[in-house]
């Protein structure tokens, strides 16, 4: 049995305690804007918080996570407002996707905004250098100049 | 390219009450399904492309896939201008993967001499056979959406519909044609005030006489084309709905994980899965030809008992076969033969003995995989005899006959689910459709949803890749180091024919092609020939611009006197680069330009060495002459997306084969340039007002020979090979920028 909070519905799942979170997300949830890319915490678009940190779920196992609260880009706008957004139901961050006009096939960009989203939680006002250790998720069709702008727009100071 | 507009406007049948007038890429006959099959209600579909609704709303069906290109967006813009559509009220929709949408007609509009499109002769060669399937396709590929299906299908579809419902309204109101406007999806009669919204004569336009030949705006009456407008697709990729192939899913939904043969060719001999068999979840072991499926109730499971599973393939005459042991092939063939024209111009071979100096460089690239995002991957629901089909491809009505054809079923009895594409750079292509048939197979076998997923490591291993090709050039120089001759050979197969074609004055060229056949599979990789291509003579163009000790730029310029458009984005990309001006302290700029898919794209990158003599791309300036833009800002982001995906290509890319097999695992055997790793990149669109030429592909090709011709002047070494990252550059001698 694994026990965990997804976007703030509690779960208790019949499952192996070494099944990553991601499949737990996607197969047993049925949650599927949290990605796959490549199994082995490369890539980054399987991303989400864990107890607000990024965390690669892919390698994941449940049994690491067990009672935590997890956050999926689902219910990112909510969790990132503290109670239900107004319409459109977006976060800063996926706002500023759109403005930006980030994403392109879209595949890597959940996990790409879980991982600009936790940055920004935790240094409002990152360097280009910080900008670069923080967001290292893999998109093929390459966005990165856009999410770099995006990220930019969105520094405090 | 000529297409005859009238023979494609369509004159209504009326069939339920509906009819349907308008532009198609397809037979007549199938619309007047569309209007039986689709038409509901009050609706009515004035084209294929287009629907009016009584209230007024418009609803644009794109027949492409929407793989990050924004060609949804860009598809209906060009519709909706022509149209006078209220854009804020236009709907955009994929059309459904039925025939009647089948755009393998008007992807034909470019095909090549047998009537198939050049971006497939690769694949398909050209048996008759797949010669008949292209006309039942719905292509994405080829940086042709735009180019065709929207600058014929769409903005004629628009210009036709708008001419009917303005034709009319004149009948209505009893006055001519000539005194009435459109705006905003109405109809206006200025002299007596009156109005009419589409949406009200859309019935009666149905059943009007349509235009031979609709009047096309210039582009100064353009009103939504030409401006950067916001892609439709982009919302749900924000916040997590948008729905991808492997996103499919259901209670009952069953997975399937596959072990594929190792060496291509080769056959399943045994199979022991029987401490496979008893893990939790697992339903079933899947033997099939070629591989070995874990079928469970979860992919995870499916996976971890599938490396329980201890399977036996048989052995071939490529079971030895390495990486160095096919280059060392192509370079024995180089040697022994002398291929078949490519081009042929004056007598090189002549010029050549005659010369006062020759130089000559060996070039060469590895294979390569597509590797988009998200991993391949195919579901498929057999109940008797129907089918249901979720799979994200660049062919949608394509793979629908391809999985009807494996399961023994009618192509009208699979049903396509439309899903946003993860990225397809070619993987996605029609032919390329290794785990589409298995995951069919294994499907077949049950009456729930199975859903095969390729691993990453399966992705990489059992792809079709972008050829590995070398090729071989001399050039020859007389006394006063004016360049004689051009002599190239090189590995083929062509897939795109003119890729190794150079727009350089020289007067005396010979190119050929040899065999270059092996057993490793291939298909277009994004840009196709021009990506192994324009690294090859876009460097030895460098060479011999050094060998006469000429400024590479100013060389490639004086070269190019009958190639205007050529000069133009140089000259922009250049001169917005700082070219010939200071430079940081050990930064140099490298060029090159290359004309492909009807584009012509300069870029200059501006590199450095770190600490670790590793090459640091900092800048990218690139300058694109694509006719015109209809979406401005996605055509800087194409162009963004073409360069990191060359530079990802030059930087790290290579297919290693051992033993036969590719031995690439996950992404850190397969590196790709990161944020950290990208360089600012400075688009300019040169908007000379030809025709308008593709988006997706044509940035990539030249970006490999600006960032090396960098490194030549930052080092002295001249890259012949990639990837970059197998070079050492740490015993460097600059070059004197001349």
């Amino acid at each position: 049995m694994a026990t965990f909070k997804v976007n703030g519905v509690e779960h208790t799942l019949d499952i192996e305690p070494e099944m990553p979170l991601l499949w737990a997300i996607r197969d047993e949830l049925g949650m599927t804007g949290t990605k796959f890319g490549c199994g082995i915490a490369s890539c980054g678009a399987c991303t989400v918080h864990v107890d607000g940190r990024a965390v690669r779920s892919c390698v994941t196992p449940v049994s690491a996570i067990e009672g935590a609260n997890i956050t999926t880009i689902e219910g990112l706008a909510v969790a990132a407002a503290g109670t239900n957004p107004a319409p459109p139901n977006l976060s800063a961050v996926q706002q500023a996707w759109i403005d930006h006009q980030v994403p392109q096939c879209g595949y890597c960009q959940s996990g790409m905004i879980m991982a600009a989203s936790a940055l920004l939680a935790t240094n409002p006002n990152p360097s280009d250098a910080e900008i670069d250790a923080g967001i290292t998720n893999v998109c093929r069709c390459g966005s990165y100049p856009r999410v770099r702008k995006a990220i930019r727009s969105l520094a405090t100071a | 390219m000529k297409i005859n507009r009238r023979r494609f406007i369509l004159t209504g049948a009326v069939v339920g009450g509906g009819v349907l007038i308008g532009y198609s890429a397809t037979r007549p006959s199938r619309h007047r399904r569309a209007n039986s099959d689709l038409v509901q209600g009050q609706e009515r579909y004035i084209t294929s492309f287009i629907k009016i609704e009584p209230n007024n709303a418009i609803t644009i069906y794109v027949p492409h896939s929407e793989m990050g290109q924004g060609i949804h967006t860009a598809l209906s813009m060009m519709a909706a201008d022509e149209l006078d559509a209220n854009w804020e009220e236009v709907n955009i929709e994929q059309a459904p993967a039925i025939d009647l949408f089948a755009n393998g007609d008007l992807v034909k509009g470019f095909a090549g001499e047998f009537g198939v499109p050049n971006f497939l002769m690769g694949l398909v060669g050209a048996s008759a056979f797949a010669v008949a399937e292209i006309g039942n396709l719905q292509i994405t590929g080829g940086s042709s959406s735009v180019r065709y299906t929207g600058e014929y299908g769409m903005r004629t579809a628009g210009a036709a519909a708008r001419e009917l419902l303005m034709e009319t309204a004149a009948v209505r109101w009893g006055v001519p044609v000539s005194e009435l406007t459109t705006e905003l999806s109405h109809v206006h009669h200025n002299a007596s005030g009156r109005s009419y919204s589409y949406g009200q004569l859309a019935a009666q336009a149905a059943v009007m006489e349509p235009p031979e030949n609709p009047t096309l705006k210039d582009r100064s009456e353009f009103k939504i084309m030409g401006k950067a407008i916001s892609r439709n697709d982009i919302p749900p990729k924000v916040d997590g709905s948008a729905f991808y192939g492997l996103d499919a899913h259901s209670d009952d939904m069953l997975y399937a994980a596959i072990q594929m043969a190792p060496v291509f060719g080769t056959k399943l001999v045994s199979v022991d899965a029987r401490e496979a068999r008893a893990q939790r979840g697992v339903k079933k072991i899947v033997q099939l030809e070629d591989s070995v499926a874990v079928v469970a109730d979860s992919y995870w499971r499916a996976k971890e008992a599938l490396k329980l599973v201890k399977a036996e393939f048989s052995s071939s005459e490529y079971d030895s076969v390495s990486s160095a042991d096919i280059a060392a092939r192509f370079d024995r063939e180089l040697a022994a033969s002398n291929g078949s024209k490519d081009k042929e111009v004056g007598d090189a071979e002549a010029a050549m003995e005659s010369a006062a100096d020759i130089i000559e460089g060996n070039y060469r690239v590895p294979y390569l995989a597509h590797a988009p995002m998200e991993p391949m991957n195919c579901t498929v629901h057999i109940q008797g005899d129907k089918a249901d089909l979720w799979t994200s491809t660049q062919d949608a009505l394509g793979i629908k006959g391809r999985v009807a054809k494996i399961a023994g079923l009618g192509e009208d009895d699979v049903t396509f689910h439309q899903t946003y594409c993860g990225g397809g750079f070619g993987r996605r292509l029609p032919f390329n459709w290794n785990m589409i048939d298995h995951a069919t197979l294994i499907a077949k076998q049950f009456d729930v949803p199975v859903k095969t997923i390729f691993s990453r490591e399966d992705d990489m291993q059992q792809d079709y890749y972008r050829p590995a090709v070398s090729s071989n050039f001399k050039a020859a120089f007389d006394a006063n180091n004016n360049v004689l001759a051009w002599h190239n050979r090189f590995t083929g197969p062509i897939q795109v024919p003119g890729a190794s074609h150079i727009p350089y004055a020289i007067e005396n060229q010979s190119i050929r092609v040899v065999d270059g056949d092996t057993h490793v599979p291939i298909a277009a990789w994004r840009s196709v020939d021009h990506s192994q291509q324009t690294f090859f003579t876009e460097s030895f163009m460098d060479e011999i611009a050094h060998r006469a000790g000429r400024n590479p730029y100013q060389f490639r310029m004086d070269m190019l006197q009958e190639h205007p458009r050529h000069r133009k984005v140089l000259e922009v990309a250049a001169e917005a680069a700082g070219y010939g001006r200071n430079l940081p302290e050990g930064h140099a700029l490298g060029i090159a330009v290359q004309e492909s898919f009807g584009s012509i794209v300069a870029e200059v990158a501006e590199v450095s060495m770190d600490a670790n003599n590793k090459p640091v791309v900092h800048k990218v300036t690139c300058a694109i002459d694509c006719g015109w833009a209809v979406n401005p800002d996605t055509v800087e982001q194409q162009v963004e997306s073409g360069i990191i995906f060359g530079l990802t290509a030059a930087m790290y890319g290579e297919i290693k084969i051992e033993n036969g097999r590719v031995a690439n695992g996950n992404f850190p055997d397969y590196e790709m340039v990161r944020l950290a790793t990208t360089p600012d990149i400075d688009v300019h669109i040169v908007e000379s007002g030809h025709e308008l030429g593709g988006l997706g592909e044509p940035a990539t090709p030249p970006i490999a020979a600006a960032v090396t011709n960098a490194i030549y002047i930052l080092t002295g070494q001249r890259v012949r090979e990639l990837p970059l990252s197998k070079h050492d550059f740490s015993r460097s001698t600059p070059v004197a920028q001349v």
